[in-house]
């Protein structure tokens, strides 16, 4: 009995794991090589010819996530670092309100907080229209359905997520450690570059993972905030799975999209060590 | 709270002592600046919820709520207007309720085994779990779809909530086994030693101990699936959610009856979060 305790208590969570998240990736990928319709149904043909079509059609959209991903989560690092600093060192005994308050904007959901940017960027919205008016801005200025749009929307959503693990890692540094590097009379920039940064380096990583995945796969920000332009290759898997039914181009793109991240995450956890990453991750 | 305070609490610096190097003015004149760039991102988070809370007070007179009217109460009791809306409200906070209620149960057990015994097939479990919090929400409901498809399930009320419980489990799990590796045994033992059963020494010593743990993972169960979007819109066939019922309105306007439901779901989520920080202030 004592013996079974640990794999009677993983049971349930595992066989969920398994049924819902390992079997349907599987089923995924015999989809993507069916041939068919909704109305008269998809056979097993191994057309595996469906995955380079796909990337034919939809290399720009693939390539433009990927791009939109890239620039968002170095933006996001960029505007992160310095807050997650700011609080850790400098937060004192209200570390834990700076970090509510960047957790509050999650109790709106994500849809509605994306829809309040399109009414506040609208060509004659609240910002806009004034600066319109006062001759500031040319008639034919637009924010909404451009590049700068989707990616300032993923930034937004996404920010959070950069901010707390960096902010986990800075709040783990030992301050006798900095304190230290100053009695061996490191300048405070040597301090910050070569104990602070490295330390903090993990918490990166881990912000890294939590942004940029789910960046290049977003299609709301791009749906909402974008033009047809903008089209991102989360909008084409979207719309081919739901609203043209094309499951096998659909599941062909997922699964390359999948395919493609789960190497690089697991290249990426594989040369920082998947506990520390997950660790961060789940924080 | 003024600077000096701040610096008078402040226990953590990552800067030298005061003149060493660099002239305090600086220092102080740096700090001063980043305060001033923390409190500008929190606007910056905080503005399209404002935008939100606002014009759920504008007295609109077309569909789209777009420019400021003047104010008004009236949408507050015309939220029956849209009866799809109030039931996608609804739908939203059963499913909530339901799939944290069997993440936190399941998650619990899971984390249990992980933090308290070495096993076999321990390393797939954390990879597993890994993959299910890294795999991007598409994909996830991209296959599972693929899977509702292929054994003919129909989409609905049941597969949102299998999908929901699928996407917190990990993060439940996470939160409850580190709870448990920093469990002191010897109280265990101690209960043991005194003649309790395992089961009472699990119901009377090791549950209350992880018990912040497992608040914590069921408030981030719900709070996941209360605003989940992409995976539910794969997983959800006919059935609507208040996130999916905004989507659907985005192209013909959102009325203020959404902003007000919107607010009002913040509303409970500042409260469920203002105790769960208060919670852990305590416990530490």
């Amino acid at each position: 009995m004592k013996r079974l305790a640990p794999y009677l208590l993983i049971l349930p969570g595992g066989l969920w794991l398994a049924i819902f998240l390992v079997v349907p990736m599987v089923f995924m990928a015999s989809v993507s090589t069916q041939e068919g319709d909704v109305v008269n149904g998809f056979a097993q043909t191994f057309n595996f010819s469906v995955y380079g079509d796909a990337l034919m059609q939809y290399k720009t959209q693939f390539l433009r996530s990927a791009g939109y991903g890239l620039v968002a989560t170095v933006v996001s690092i960029a505007l992160a670092y310095p807050m997650a600093y700011w609080i850790a060192f400098k937060g004192g005994n209200r570390k834990s309100t700076y970090l509510l308050l960047v957790l509050l904007p999650f109790f709106v959901s994500f849809v509605l907080r994306t829809v309040s940017w399109r009414f506040l960027l609208a060509d004659d919205g609240m910002l806009l229209a004034p600066l319109k008016s006062a001759g500031l801005l040319p008639e034919d200025f637009h924010v909404l359905q451009t590049t700068f749009a989707v990616i300032g929307g993923l930034v937004y959503n996404y920010l959070p997520f950069m901010i707390l693990p960096i902010y986990v890692a800075l709040e783990r540094v030992d301050p006798k450690v900095v304190e230290a590097a100053q009695d061996l009379y490191a300048a405070r920039r040597e301090a910050f570059t070569k104990i602070v940064l490295p330390l903090s380096l993990p918490g990166v990583f881990a912000g890294v993972l939590m942004t940029f995945v789910p960046m290049t796969a977003d299609y709301v920000n791009a749906g909402i905030l974008g033009g047809p332009e903008n089209t991102m290759i989360g909008n084409i898997i979207q719309t081919e799975y739901l609203v043209n039914n094309d499951y096998p181009t659909a599941a062909a793109l997922s699964f390359t999209l999948m395919a493609a991240m789960l190497i690089g995450i697991f290249a990426y956890a594989k040369a920082l060590g998947t506990e520390n990453v997950l660790e961060a991750a789940a924080r | 709270m003024s600077i000096s305070e701040s610096d008078v609490v402040n226990g953590v610096d990552a800067g030298p002592p005061a003149g060493r190097r660099s002239p305090l003015n600086t220092r102080r004149l740096g700090d001063r600046l980043l305060r001033v760039y923390v409190w500008l991102i929190i606007a910056w988070l905080f503005l399209p919820i404002a935008v939100m809370i606002v014009f759920g007070f504008n007295d609109t007179q077309s569909k789209s709520n777009v420019t400021w009217q003047g104010f008004t109460l009236k949408w507050w009791g015309r939220l029956d207007e849209y009866p799809e809306l109030v039931a996608a409200v609804l739908n939203s906070l059963k499913i909530a309720v339901l799939a944290t209620v069997i993440t936190t149960v399941i998650g619990t057990l899971m984390g249990l085994a992980l933090g308290r015994y070495r096993f076999r097939g321990q390393g797939a479990t954390n990879l597993v779990m890994f993959a299910a919090i890294a795999s991007p929400e598409l994909v996830m409901g991209a296959s599972l779809l693929s899977l509702f498809i292929s054994a003919g399930v129909q989409t609905g009320f049941a597969t949102v909530v299998i999908a929901h419980v699928l996407f917190s489990l990990s993060f439940v799990a996470i939160t409850v086994r580190a709870r448990v590796i920093g469990l002191d045994r010897s109280i265990e033992e101690a209960a043991r030693d005194l003649g309790a059963s395992t089961w009472t020494t699990f119901w009377r010593i090791t549950f209350p101990m992880i018990l912040p743990g497992v608040v914590s993972g069921a408030l981030l169960a719900f709070a996941l699936s209360i605003d989940d979007f992409v995976i539910t819109q794969f997983t959800s066939g006919a059935t609507q959610t208040f996130p999916l019922w905004i989507w659907g309105a985005t192209r013909i306007g959102v009325p203020p009856q959404v902003n007000i439901l919107g607010t009002l779901i913040f509303a409970i989520g500042v409260v469920i979060a203002v105790v769960n920080t208060v919670n852990g202030r305590r416990r530490t």
